[in-house]
């Protein structure tokens, strides 16, 4: 009778356990941040500088190509403040009635052509990544990498057939530094971050767009300061320190 | 096998429920939410017979290439003539263990364009993996062969060896022994191991999306549409996946025999 006791506490005390891990107050109070995939770099120290300029416990940040993010905001996830690489998909979460107050513009960025290094295939712009027998790695078109990589090809009248739709920008810049294909289009941040790994070649002006990055405070009060601190000028520097524009 | 003929304990009715609600509450949100009206005419659209086409050819190409390797591994394995035959084992049931993503790391680590043996398969065959209907089945072989050699292997070692050993006394050699007495004696495991390793090659999704990546009518077969499909359109994945279910429900009732015993004095 005793084992029967034993197991059945400890099923009710694991059932309780899962409760609470499912639950969504969070008892450190720290921050859930979801942020978009090219965000990773300047999000860990943004955290960072956030809870050393107002004392609060130092941020969570969860990073992921940005439908991604969107699905599981849409699904009920616990997050205090979304930041979005582009205003299509933050539309979506506005949509859901998850916003509070406004959502704002703190970060600008542009895409660029990167290649393994050394350029093993000459690629000087935008019109070589059509070449026939050249495998060009794009986001998928949900994706605001890949949404806005498309944009530019369209500018440029180019069609390129991506070997793959990534589901994020970052799986795009590891597989360019892998060598598993010979080009991909990425924002300038993550030839910055992946260094000498790959090789940039910038795209024209003229058919070059602007990656706009939108935040929003969706659950508690903490967000809305978050998304004040990006505004700041600490948030600026650091944002451009990883080679972000800001507004 | 023997029935479990006393009475269970009152009290584990609780788990059966717990058991019930855990598998079938998630099945049952995704009937709820799922657009009836317009389910048919998601189902007929061109890209999800695309990509259940392309999952049809690539897990049934993993079946054959796992019961062409995984058939004389068994025979090997269930023999025991070497002292290699665990140490084959652990590398054979790895995969079964493994996270599938881990599986696709390694297989871009490994074959790759850039791999560490990939790149003398381009550089000698022109031949690269990654992004390739290829790379799909060989993602899907490497998951999908330990089950299929586990399976085999169990039904070998079940085999009554007399007949065996009889045709072994009268001067068979191994080779035809194993053809007409073996193999025959063993056709349902092959049966079942086969439809177990197309199963999970058919839902294969860790180790395709990490290796092959994610492209329409080469790389994406059904359960890669319905991850992309998420990102656009939900309604589009819930459909998907009842095609998956449907599927899923038909592997059941082909191995019902198998993991429904028919009663508790049965066999």
């Amino acid at each position: 009778m005793r084992t029967v006791r034993a197991i059945g506490a400890f099923a009710t005390a694991t059932a309780f356990a899962i409760l609470g891990l499912g639950s969504c107050s969070h008892d450190d109070n720290s921050l859930v941040i979801f942020a978009a995939a090219s965000l990773q770099g300047p999000f860990r120290e943004l955290a960072e500088s956030f809870a050393t300029a107002t004392g609060a416990t130092t941020p969570r940040i969860h990073v992921a190509g940005t439908p991604q993010l969107v699905l599981q905001i849409r699904e009920g996830a616990c997050v205090d403040v979304f930041a979005s690489a582009d205003t299509v998909q933050m539309q979506r979460v506005v949509d859901l009635g998850r916003v509070h107050g406004d959502t704002i513009v703190f970060a600008k960025n542009k895409l660029v052509i990167v290649t393994s290094p050394g350029n093993p295939h000459g690629i000087r712009a935008l019109e070589d990544l059509a070449r026939d027998g050249l495998r060009v790695l794009l986001c998928g078109p949900d994706v605001p990498a890949g949404r806005y990589a498309r944009e530019a090809l369209a500018n440029a009248s180019i069609s390129v057939r991506s070997v793959s739709d990534e589901p994020s920008v970052r799986s795009v810049a590891h597989k360019v530094a892998l060598g598993e294909v010979d080009a991909g289009i990425v924002y300038a941040t993550d030839a910055k971050a992946l260094g000498n790994r790959v090789e940039s070649v910038a795209i024209d002006p003229r058919w070059n767009v602007t990656a706009t990055y939108v935040a929003a405070n969706t659950d508690s009060d903490l967000g809305a300061s978050f998304v004040r601190f990006l505004e700041s000028k600490d948030a600026a520097r650091i944002l451009m320190h990883h080679g972000f524009e800001t507004p | 096998m023997t029935g479990h003929t006393h009475p269970p304990p009152r009290a584990s009715i609780v788990a059966v429920i717990a058991a019930c609600a855990l598998i079938g509450l998630p099945l049952l949100g995704l009937a709820l939410r799922a657009p009836w009206s317009t389910i048919l005419d998601q189902i007929s659209r061109p890209e999800v017979f695309r990509a259940l086409w392309l999952s049809i050819e690539c897990s049934v190409a993993a079946t054959a290439l796992s019961f062409v390797i995984g058939l004389p591994l068994a025979v090997w394995m269930a023999s025991e003539t070497s002292r290699w035959t665990n140490v084959v084992r652990a590398f054979v049931l790895l995969p079964m263990v493994l996270p599938p993503v881990v599986g696709g790391l390694a297989l871009l680590l490994a074959f790759g364009r850039n791999g560490v043996f990939g790149q003398y398969l381009d550089a000698w065959f022109g031949i690269t993996l990654p992004f390739s209907t290829a790379g799909v089945i060989v993602a899907e072989t490497w998951v999908a062969l330990p089950f299929f050699v586990l399976t085999t292997e169990s039904g070998l070692r079940a085999t009554d060896t007399r007949a065996a050993d009889a045709a072994a006394t009268l001067g068979a050699k191994p080779w035809r022994i194993l053809t007409t007495i073996t193999l025959p004696m063993i056709a349902p495991s092959l049966q079942a191991a086969s439809i177990l390793a197309w199963a999970r090659a058919l839902g294969e999704f860790g180790a395709t999306i990490t290796f092959a990546g994610n492209l329409e009518s080469t790389t994406r077969t059904m359960p890669l549409a319905v991850y992309t499909a998420l990102e656009s359109s939900p309604e589009a994945a819930i459909t998907l996946s009842f095609v998956l279910i449907a599927i899923a429900m038909a592997v059941l009732f082909v191995l019902r025999k198998r993991w429904f015993p028919t009663g508790r004095t049965a066999r």
